[in-house]
């Protein structure tokens, strides 16, 4: 007989304290992002897919066409290649493409770098009707951005 | 004009008041639709819909837009007759209720002396719409939520029952109207508080509300009694649960919250109305909020509370009411 007292007593008692957290909840702030109206700031941390680095100094890549990171990809999704030209003594880099559809996003091909040319993006507004659309132009980006 | 002068003026009244009826009931079903969403929303700290209109206070019309235009469903190896007859019968009960419900002073359509026995006769005929749409559905959610509603109506009526009649005892009427009116003085909710939230308890579990809603618990049985119901069939089920919370909580206002008494209001007689509203949707709000606050009960649980703790209060209450009436 005490206990179906002692029950119902705790058992009230704890109904009305969820009632006083949700009733508090309700005239607290909203915590949620509205998101295409509000966006919140990416970490720098964040991984998007790779990017030339645009070197200020040079106004463009420090790409060496070099090749470790085609060499290091493991998912095999990266193509670079470069071109002798006469009157310079290095390689022009003529393509950069990545196949993002592969991609594992881990990052060695930026970890290997030895002239560190390499960072990723910030993109994450990813999506497309074709799985071309993800075959990246990596020299082209960076060429629209020295524009 | 002259047609109109000809018909008992009873029967115009009676047409008058059905139609306004029938539109308050939408637009009920409309307003706490939207007020159920947006307060899910802020309890669960997002701002809950707001794409359509100003603070997405057109959605539930859009909504309801949509479950018209959407083809009713007849899922093959159905009992036809059976699965199209619930949802209206569902819904038809509904409507009944609201006539004898006195809104305030003179805005009653009908007296009836014997109003709160009607008003919980109708309020029964609403879970033979949800056993007939389970068993007709022929599919075992359905019918588990449709045993599930039967089970726990059948113990949630006894408790509702003896609280209501603590009030009879006290005021000697059935009449919703003399109720009220007994409690010019003071509110029965302050004589009776236990009874009070017997039928408060009791009308959530009779409305299959959560924390009561094993009917149609979502995790357990897809959408339970109204699992294969679309378009129009499913929004009468919707109208008919949200229409029937309001009439627990008028009835809960008419019983314990006295009616449309409250502060003196020019025109009283009528917008009494005002007064009598506010009580309604305050309980109504109570009811969204037990909702989002309180998990699922088990079935077991559902049922111990009910004998363990409600019928035996509502019993006792009862008794003490009893004597000191008596006395």
């Amino acid at each position: 007989m005490k206990q179906y007292f002692s029950e119902l007593y705790t058992g009230g008692k704890s109904l009305v304290e969820g009632l006083g957290v949700t009733m508090k909840a309700l005239f607290m702030p909203i915590v949620t992002v509205q998101y295409p109206r509000e966006e919140i700031d990416i970490s720098p941390s964040f991984r998007g897919h790779i990017d030339l680095i645009l070197d200020p100094e040079k106004n463009s890549y420090r790409c060496i066409t070099c090749g470790m990171c085609e060499k290091s990809c493991p998912s095999d999704c990266i193509t670079v290649k470069g071109e002798k030209r006469e009157g310079e003594k290095k390689k022009t880099l003529v393509l950069f493409e990545l196949d993002f559809t592969k991609c594992s996003l881990c990052g060695t091909c930026v970890e290997v770098c030895p002239v560190n040319a390499l960072e990723y993006s910030k993109e994450y507004n990813l999506a497309a009707f074709s799985r071309e659309a993800f075959h990246y132009d990596i020299l082209k980006r960076l060429e629209e951005r020295i524009k | 004009m002259e047609t109109i002068s000809t018909l008992p003026p009873e029967l115009i009244r009676m047409v008058i008041s059905v139609i306004i009826i029938i539109s308050f009931l939408f637009l009920n079903a409309i307003m706490m639709g939207y007020a159920e969403r947006k307060i899910a929303g802020h309890v669960q700290r997002r701002p809950g819909p707001m794409e359509v209109g100003s603070h997405g206070i057109l959605q539930m019309i859009i909504d309801g837009i949509k479950l018209v235009a959407k083809e009713l469903v007849v899922p093959f190896n159905v009992d036809r007759t059976l699965f199209r007859v619930a949802p209206l019968l569902s819904f038809t009960p509904v409507i009944l209720p609201l006539l004898v419900i006195p809104f305030s002073e003179k805005l009653q359509a009908r007296d009836l002396n014997m109003g709160l026995i009607f008003i919980v006769t109708m309020g029964s005929v609403n879970v033979m719409a949800i056993l007939v749409g389970g068993w007709g559905s022929n599919n075992k959610y359905s019918m588990f939520g449709a045993m599930r509603a039967v089970a726990q109506a059948i113990s949630y009526e006894i408790p509702i029952l003896l609280s209501m009649l603590a009030v009879i005892l006290m005021c000697n009427t059935f009449s919703l109207k003399e109720i009220v009116g007994a409690q010019q003085k003071i509110w029965f909710v302050f004589l009776q508080p236990v009874a009070f939230l017997i039928y408060v308890i009791g009308g959530l579990a009779e409305t299959n509300r959560a924390p009561f809603d094993l009917p149609e618990a979502e995790s357990e049985l897809t959408a339970g009694f109204h699992t294969e119901y679309s378009g129009m069939g499913f929004s009468l089920f919707f109208l008919s649960e949200y229409t029937n919370m309001f009439i627990v909580a008028s009835v809960a206002t008419v019983l314990f919250l006295g009616g449309w008494h409250g502060p003196h209001l020019p025109y009283g007689e009528y917008l009494g109305v005002v007064w009598f509203l506010l009580k309604v949707y305050f309980l109504l709000f109570l009811m969204i909020m037990a909702r989002w606050t309180y998990p699922r009960v088990r079935f077991d649980q559902l049922l111990n509370f009910s004998w363990k703790y409600l019928v035996p209060f509502s019993l006792v209450n009862l008794l003490i009411t009893a004597v000191i009436v008596k006395l």
